[in-house]
């Protein structure tokens, strides 16, 4: 590392100068990512060790209680259960047909252009705005006044809707047009192309995307905090205009609570919630990994 | 075609072949109206929050004039008098964003420039999936995190006197903690989409890593980077959960962030919450404040999305 141009001792100072700050710098930049992972240990840590010792076969089977060690979370589990495959059953159909819409339907017009930059806009939409969407449009006007099942897992589905139209138009995106042409060539319509090439290949990205929305949909509380409002709910809802709470409201419930045994119920409670959204993950990258055949160019 | 239908059964044939093909007309027909019916439920979903929150807001503003909501710092609806004074909320919540903005600035752009510029692939395709986990945990769980586990460790550092059980400093950490992978996803696919050739360029006059990254990557990426920001940011504005349980419900126009704030969001929530008559000016309240905060957040995130278009660099 000699310059004829420059003294070689100045030249090798700078050198060495530039080479020590690039190690400062990178050790900040490792730093970061550690400091981002040890975040994520602190909180597994502090939840598993607050919660653990509450976590047993009565939690699962109770309903919640004045008294901490009697509290269960039968009630918010079957209600997030109800919850979710409303919002399935709602989310699908019309998040699927809205991508196939805009991608196999729709021309590039201006309406359909602003269709898809509403979408973009509503997926940042706060979600305790969608709470007073679903208090004013479902609960108040729609069921007058009825805090039920159905008001929640509707105001859910506008919820998670932008989510399940952006990754189903992904899907429906990479399934190469040479196999639409094929179809097109054998005289099919536009709706045969859908159902018989386009659906069956994206399905597994359809899949992969509604799981995500639905596992959003099971953490979320704020909208169903203003949905539902506090109630202490002793039983297991038996139809969709029951009144309900989910997991994660029980959990702020209990977290409110003045007693402090009732955090450690609370972290029991989160430990499960967290269970249940980690196989929810673990079946959508189940999913991707088993059905994703990448289509010979 | 024509040739054959002499016999009895082409006949039959060519009128079953043309029942169905109308058949199959009617399908598509039904099918495209439907789809654009489902297509059309978002569009009603953005149309029904403007109108809701503009209707109960105008019913709130004929009793608080705009100006002295906008303008007043003091916050207490519950109380006789009343006051409706809006920024002290509003700065609950920009003093919450501001600390989670910045941590998540720090940390997610360093560990965007690691991950691009430094790790080696097979390490990146370890550390990426477990960072984003941090983004798909609920937000009650972090509220949790903050309340027992990162207040107490503040009330140790600072002194329990100082420091508020509620307070927006651990909020704040907490969600930036929450969205540095927002942060450092995007960040990092700006940084991945500028071209080898511009950092062979730098390495081959004899830059250090540290060099190409910032004054070759950085400034290439910087439209994706700010975008990142903003978004992440106003993520965070509208974020309930965490400020609800860790910040507190105390409406405070204050830059202390070991003191008490109520967030917008958290407001919102505690007015849910609470018994509060349909129809009161109380009741309007939320939706005034939320009308503010659908108009910020949508802002920022249009913001976002022009700072990405526009600034974008085309490389081919």
């Amino acid at each position: 590392m000699t310059n004829p141009a420059a003294t070689p001792s100045s030249r090798q100072k700078l050198h060495a100068v530039r080479v020590l700050r690039d190690r400062i710098f990178v050790t900040g930049f490792v730093l970061a990512v550690v400091i981002g992972i040890l975040g994520l240990a602190a909180l597994l840590f502090d939840v598993l060790i607050d919660g653990l010792p509450f976590l047993n076969w009565h939690f699962l089977t109770s309903y919640a209680s004045r008294k901490p060690l009697d509290s269960g979370i039968l009630a918010p589990l079957a209600g997030t259960v109800w919850i979710v495959v409303m919002t399935a059953l709602f989310t699908v159909p019309i998040g699927v047909g809205t991508a196939i819409y805009l991608e196999e339907f729709a021309s590039k017009s201006r309406f359909n252009r602003l269709i898809e930059l509403n979408i973009a806009n509503l997926a940042g939409v706060p979600s305790v705005i969608y709470g007073l969407l679903g208090l004013a449009v479902f609960v108040q006007f729609l069921f007058n006044g009825s805090r039920n099942l159905t008001a929640g897992a509707l105001t859910m589905t506008l919820l998670v809707l932008p989510i399940v139209v952006i990754a189903s138009q992904e899907a429906i995106k990479a399934v190469p047009s040479s196999y639409r042409d094929a179809a097109y060539a054998m005289g099919a319509n536009r709706w045969q192309v859908v159902k018989a090439v386009v659906l069956p290949q994206a399905l597994p990205g359809m899949m992969s995307g509604i799981i995500l929305a639905l596992s959003r949909a099971i953490g979320e509380s704020a909208p169903i905090l203003i949905i539902s409002s506090l109630v202490w709910v002793t039983f297991v809802p038996a139809s969709p205009d029951s009144k309900f709470t989910v997991l994660p409201l029980q959990i702020f419930t209990w977290i409110s609570q003045p007693q402090h045994a009732f955090r450690g119920i609370a972290a029991a409670g989160i430990i499960v919630l967290l269970i249940v959204l980690l196989s929810m993950n673990g079946i959508a990258i189940w999913i991707r990994s088993r059905y994703q055949t990448r289509p010979e160019q | 075609m024509s040739t054959t239908t002499e016999t009895g059964i082409s006949h039959e044939l060519l009128a079953r072949l043309s029942r169905r093909r109308r058949r199959q007309y009617a399908e598509q027909l039904i099918v495209t109206w439907l789809l654009r019916a489902a297509a059309l439920i978002t569009i009603l979903t953005t149309v029904g929050i403007v109108i809701i929150l503009v209707a109960q807001s105008v019913g709130f503003f004929a009793e608080v004039s705009v100006w002295d909501f906008l303008t007043g710092t003091e916050w207490a609806p519950l109380f006789s008098p009343q006051k409706f004074g809006v920024l002290s909320l509003v700065g609950g919540t920009l003093l919450v964003a501001l600390i989670a903005g910045i941590v998540s600035l720090t940390l997610g752009l360093g560990a965007a420039i690691f991950l691009s510029e430094y790790a080696p692939e097979r390490l990146r395709r370890i550390l990426k999936p477990i960072l984003e986990v941090l983004a798909g945990i609920p937000t009650v769980v972090y509220g949790y995190f903050a309340l027992t586990f990162v207040t107490p460790i503040l009330q140790s550092v600072f002194g329990y006197d100082r420091v508020i059980v509620f307070n927006a400093l651990s909020a704040g950490l907490v969600m930036g903690l929450m969205i540095m992978p927002m942060v450092s996803t995007l960040s990092e696919d700006a940084m991945v989409a500028v071209p080898r050739s511009l950092r062979d360029a730098a390495y081959a006059l004899g830059a250090t890593r540290f060099e190409v990254s910032t004054k070759v990557v950085i400034p290439a990426a910087l439209s994706g980077i700010v975008a990142s920001f903003i978004l992440a940011v106003s993520r965070a504005i509208g974020e309930t959960m965490i400020v609800k349980i860790a910040a507190g419900a105390t409406p405070n126009l204050t830059l202390n962030p070991l003191e008490s704030v109520q967030a917008m969001t958290a407001y919102i929530v505690q007015v849910s919450l609470g018994e509060t008559p349909q129809g009161s000016l109380e009741y309007k309240t939320i939706f005034a404040v939320g009308l503010l905060l659908f108009v910020m957040t949508l802002a920022m995130n249009i913001i976002g999305r022009w700072v990405i278009s526009r600034f974008r660099q085309q490389y081919d």
